[in-house]
């Protein structure tokens, strides 16, 4: 039996914006096995970044509950790496230097973490950049870039925050493979959010799908595609009809 | 698969002529055009002197310029040099607590509107007559500059990249020496370079309220006896200062902050 890694159990997250109060997500439950990797599809303002902040502690619900290993979460997560949209490389750091920052951050054997760096930039693909500064690497490469930073301390969990969001089609196909391809490796458990329905569906072994105002979760799908997935299987029937579950799940949503 | 190249020795010389060697064949342009219309017109040297009589004249009191200006280059890098090493904490500070983002910061920002030519005779008047009136004002017209443009700075480092560092447990010092003040350091030195004019912009202000010395003094003594060359060597030479200060600081910047002017190369 594979155990629940992340729980969410019944949280609210409510917080003040400008003129009020908003209700980012209401009541929202849902469980990440052990090197699972789930993904999270909605439309904008579903609270997807809302979860993910929460289930590594940098903000607490208003509400409700969220256990990592069956401990509850009270404050910022170790063992937690996180990516977003934007790289946020250090301009001043080569891409070697981007990455070994949390290594810096928590001290040890820097050499260890630098040969394991070099591995991880084997893996996605950008043996030979490592002395390359962000501004010299396309949007692309900063990505990779980032994703091995949040991975080179070795966490269990990682959390991805609309991370191709920003790259063009082609570029973010690739990225989808590089990432299947740092999972399959890695075998992280992994919860990555994003609006694109394809790329939830080719990544995830399960997709989550939440409505937006406030953020709830409607739908639940499991992808039975055998791994590791080709590019080719986007246009396999089983995939679509994947694709059209999800899409009539939140189909219904808009009407509401 | 790399995107750059090195580049050539013909782009290379390109972008020395379009950088500085236009820019220097247009202004002997210009001081020609001024000696040729001053000579044509035999336009009186009270009313506006030639560049010739200007250099003349520079040549010919050199001492005693370079004594007046030595004395204003004083008070305006001592009041610049104040304003930088009060600047720092102060910013550190605004930065780091949300309270004094919520009570020093507007009154700091409505402060910097005050125009500081209008406080200067209190100043003189609280200072005295000697150098500290104009290292004062040299101060306050060149601290607010630095100040918040360092606060921005400090705040200017991506949240997101922040919470990545709280969640590995980074201590309040990792994140400031990695992250916050790397990222502050552009901020920094833009504010220093319009800090640094504005400095002299003072001294010479404390000079023009009252004063015995200084190149304000020369330019406020030459002009009622209509020694307008005089004048001009001294505007001249402040311009001098003016410039050498800002290039000191802008080749500091390139030491430092090299990063900053490639990525948005």
């Amino acid at each position: 039996m594979v155990k629940d890694v992340i729980v969410v159990n019944n949280v609210t997250i409510e917080y003040y914006g400008k003129k009020s109060k908003v209700l980012a997500v209401k009541d929202v439950s849902f469980t990440v096995k052990e090197r699972e990797f789930v993904s999270i599809v909605g439309p904008s303002g579903c609270g997807k970044s809302t979860i993910l902040r929460a289930i590594s502690g940098l903000i607490l619900p208003t509400k409700g509950e969220i256990y990592i290993h069956g401990r509850l979460v009270k404050g910022p997560q170790r063992g937690i790496g996180m990516a977003f949209q934007n790289p946020n490389l250090l301009p001043w750091r080569t891409a070697l230097k981007n990455v070994l920052l949390p290594a810096e951050i928590l001290g040890g054997n820097l050499k260890e973490y630098e040969r394991r760096a070099i591995e991880l930039f084997e893996i996605v693909g950008l043996k030979g950049f490592e002395n390359k500064y962000p501004w010299e690497l396309s949007g692309g490469m900063q990505q990779r870039v980032s994703l091995i930073r949040a991975l080179i301390h070795n966490p269990e969990i990682l959390l991805l925050d609309e991370p191709f969001g920003a790259l063009d089609a082609l570029t973010r196909e690739e990225l989808n493979l590089v990432l299947q391809k740092l999972w399959m490796t890695e075998k992280k458990t992994v919860l990555f959010v994003t609006h694109d329905i394809p790329e939830a569906v080719f990544l995830a072994d399960r997709v989550i799908v939440f409505k937006a105002r406030p953020g709830k979760v409607i739908h639940e799908e499991h992808i039975d595609l055998p791994r590791p997935r080709t590019l080719d299987m986007k246009t396999s029937e089983e995939f679509l009809r994947y694709v059209k579950s999800i899409r009539d799940h939140l189909g219904l949503s808009y009407k509401v | 698969m790399s995107r750059t190249r090195e580049i050539t020795r013909e782009e290379r010389i390109k972008a020395i002529i379009s950088g500085y060697f236009m820019p220097t064949v247009t202004l002997a342009l210009l001081v020609g055009v001024w000696e040729t219309i001053c000579r044509i017109f035999e336009i009186p040297v009270w009313l506006l002197p030639s560049p010739s009589a200007i250099v003349a004249r520079l040549v010919e009191f050199w001492s005693l310029l370079l004594y007046h200006a030595y004395v204003t280059f004083y008070e305006s890098l001592l009041g610049f040099f104040v304003a930088v090493l009060l600047a720092i904490p102060i910013s550190i500070a605004i930065a780091y607590s949300r309270m004094l983002q919520n009570t020093i910061y507007p009154i700091l920002l409505v402060f910097q509107t005050v125009p500081k030519v209008a406080i200067a005779p209190v100043i003189v008047m609280w200072f005295g007559l000697g150098l500290e009136s104009k290292i004062v004002i040299a101060f306050l017209v060149s601290f607010f500059v630095i100040v918040v443009n360092l606060t921005t700075g400090f705040l200017t480092a991506p949240p997101e990249l922040i919470n990545i560092a709280r969640l590995l447990n980074a201590k309040k010092t990792q994140i400031f020496l990695k992250i916050r003040l790397p990222y502050a350091m552009p901020f920094f030195f833009s504010g220093l370079k319009s800090a640094v004019t504005l400095s002299i912009v003072g001294a010479v202000i404390g000079e023009f309220v009252a004063s015995s010395e200084g190149l304000g003094y020369v330019i406020l003594a030459a002009t009622p006896q209509l020694d307008t060359d005089i004048a001009f060597a001294a505007i001249l030479m402040l311009s001098v200062i003016g410039l050498a200060l800002f290039a000191t600081i802008h080749v500091l910047e390139r030491i430092f902050v090299p990063w900053a002017f490639r990525e948005t190369r």
